[in-house]
């Protein structure tokens, strides 16, 4: 009997939408599989509520797990994975998921998937399939271990409704607390925008921007206006318009927007690596033939200052 | 203080990627030391050159990547170890892990640096993985970053825009992120001395790792390009009536908004 088990990932006892998204992804695929679908969950965090979006049993995992620490998200979820026998371990691609489960899924003897963007039922196993050469190419991952862990890109499958159902508390414990580094302060974001990574909407300014100045004052708020987190190409980064951590590309972030709205940049290989998997991608450049507009869904050949207040003004107009 | 960074030979990010079924085609690509390694690379030659210590380069691969060694050892590698050995071909993160553990605990590194990730397979694997191998706490994709004596602190990004500030002390393994340091540029001179300095070439049986401890537990198949996507179309006509369009079409086809 395989068992599926979801990390779901909370903030301070509130769920991360991934927990939900990929509870819901691992449901639709657990009929075909014949597998039971559970779910891990690190502290305090209201773990019934896992059971509408297809958990059958919640292997909760007690201890203070607030402020991040490698060994003890390892040491938490090992915990967990053997109560709960599982056999594919399934987190987002998040802080947590890239740190941890590379560790965990080696100290396991466990095959890894990386960040994909689709999983699928083929013969009784999941296969993955991922971007590499950050998108440029795509390859299927097939775990050759009894127990394989992947971690999945925020936002590729959405979230739909909820299955339905309720779940099991399992009560686990864990050896928390030695020889990891001690963090000494946390920080939080200079604003209230989502992190690149999981944001839904993002904007992004280019060189044509042309200074920090005009990028604070035209990208910044187009990009509140949509509700949106801001981005930059390495051009702008380079040039000091933006911070690196604004940085969307091959040596960046790479984003998953449902919305990416791409203000003045060319779109050189380096950031289409970033960003080509966005479901709706809006260009706006002066040049007709930069390669952004092979790219977007919908393109506008104009100067990013005329359009950019125009626009902002027509989306706040909405709200 | 020894400090042991892991780089790897990938195509320049200006590449384009033509597949082939089970890989890419690799003719014309022209090879440079994955970015994030770069950048690992620069904050160590800057830590050591504080503590007067010595920066050892370690890589995986065939005879090919002894260029882009050189090209580390130009940049302030003071050596550097290179596992090549054909049981290593198509090996996997955990298999590259083990082989790159063995080899930084065989030279008795202090401090291990690597990239976030490697920037063909963008799989973020080793670094943890190797910390994993060697039983060292790990810090991962490190902003910013510094030593006094046994002691560090280290900067990382955990998500949703979130800074943790660590603290430890001795052995660690330590990956960079975007930011951390400006790889610097290698002089002519730099470059002549890198071709005296010493690279030595291990076999798994010189670390003392078995062909089998390092077989993939998985397996990459079926490589493409990406999913195509629907043709867009270019919105013209009247600056005001297209912005109206655009947050029209956004809103009521796309439904984004």
């Amino acid at each position: 009997m395989s068992v599926i088990l979801v990390f779901a990932e909370h903030e301070g006892g509130e769920f991360k939408k991934t927990a939900f998204e990929l509870l819901a992804k691992a449901s639709s695929l657990a009929g075909e599989l014949g597998a039971t679908v559970t779910a891990a969950v690190l502290g305090d965090a209201p773990a019934a509520d896992l059971g509408q979006w297809g958990a059958t049993k919640v292997f909760q995992v007690a201890g203070d797990f607030g402020s991040y620490s490698t060994l003890n998200t390892v040491s938490g979820l090992e915990a967990a994975i053997k109560a709960a026998g599982a056999t594919t371990v399934i987190g987002a691609a998040s802080f947590a998921g890239r740190d941890a489960f590379p560790r965990l899924a080696y100290r396991m003897g466990a095959g890894m998937g990386t960040e994909v963007t689709e999983l699928r039922a083929e013969g009784g196993s999941l296969i993955g399939r991922r971007p590499m050469y950050a998108g440029k190419a795509f390859a299927d991952v097939a775990i050759k271990s009894s127990t394989g862990f992947f971690t999945v890109r925020p936002n590729s499958f959405g979230i739909g409704d909820a299955p339905g159902g309720t779940a099991e508390i399992v009560a686990v414990t864990a050896e928390l607390g030695g020889g990891d580094v001690q963090v000494v302060e946390t920080r939080a974001p200079a604003t209230d925008a989502v992190d690149l990574t999981e944001a839904e909407k993002i904007v992004s300014g280019g060189r044509s921007l042309k200074s920090k100045e005009s990028f604070d004052s035209v990208i910044r708020p187009l990009a509140a206006a949509f509700g949106a987190t801001a981005g930059a190409s390495r051009a702008a980064v380079d040039a000091g318009y933006a911070p690196h951590g604004d940085q969307v590309g091959q040596t960046g972030k790479v984003v998953n927007p449902e919305l990416y709205i791409a203000m003045g940049i060319s779109g050189a290989i380096q950031h289409l690596a970033g960003m080509r998997t966005s479901k709706v991608i809006v260009a706006v450049n002066k040049d007709p033939d930069a390669p952004i507009f092979e790219h977007a869904t919908y393109g506008i050949v104009d100067d990013l200052f005329e359009i950019a207040p125009l626009l902002q003004k027509e989306v706040e107009a909405l709200s | 203080m020894k400090i042991g960074v892991c780089v790897k030979s990938t195509p320049d990010t200006d590449t384009r990627i033509k597949t082939t079924g089970d890989g890419i085609d690799e003719s014309g690509i022209k090879w440079i030391i994955s970015p994030y390694d770069a950048f690992a690379l620069e904050k160590a030659v800057q830590t050591a050159k504080a503590s007067k210590g010595e920066v050892i380069l370690f890589t995986v691969g065939g005879s090919d990547v002894q260029k882009n060694l050189r090209d580390g050892l130009a940049v302030g590698g003071d050596r550097a170890v290179h596992i090549n050995d054909d049981a290593l071909n198509g090996a996997d993160s955990a298999g590259i892990a083990t082989a790159l553990a063995a080899a930084l605990k065989a030279e008795g590194v202090d401090q291990v640096w690597c990239g976030k990730k490697a920037v063909d397979g963008d799989s973020q694997q080793v670094p943890s993985m190797i910390a994993e191998a060697l039983g060292w706490p790990q810090v991962t994709q490190v902003t910013e970053f510094e030593q006094a004596g046994d002691d560090f602190t280290a900067t990382r990004a955990i998500g949703g825009g979130l800074e943790q500030v660590v603290k430890g002390s001795g052995n660690a393994v330590f990956s960079a992120e975007v930011g951390l340091a400006t790889p610097r540029y290698a002089k002519l001179p730099d470059i002549m001395k890198a071709k005296r300095k010493k690279i030595d070439t291990k076999t798994l049986a010189d670390l003392g790792v078995d062909a089998g401890a390092v077989a993939p537990k998985v397996a990459l198949q079926n490589f493409g390009p990406p999913p195509a996507r629907p043709a867009g179309r270019i919105l013209s006509g009247d600056r005001e009536a297209v912005v109206k369009e655009l947050v029209q079409l956004l809103r009521d086809e796309a439904k984004v908004l």
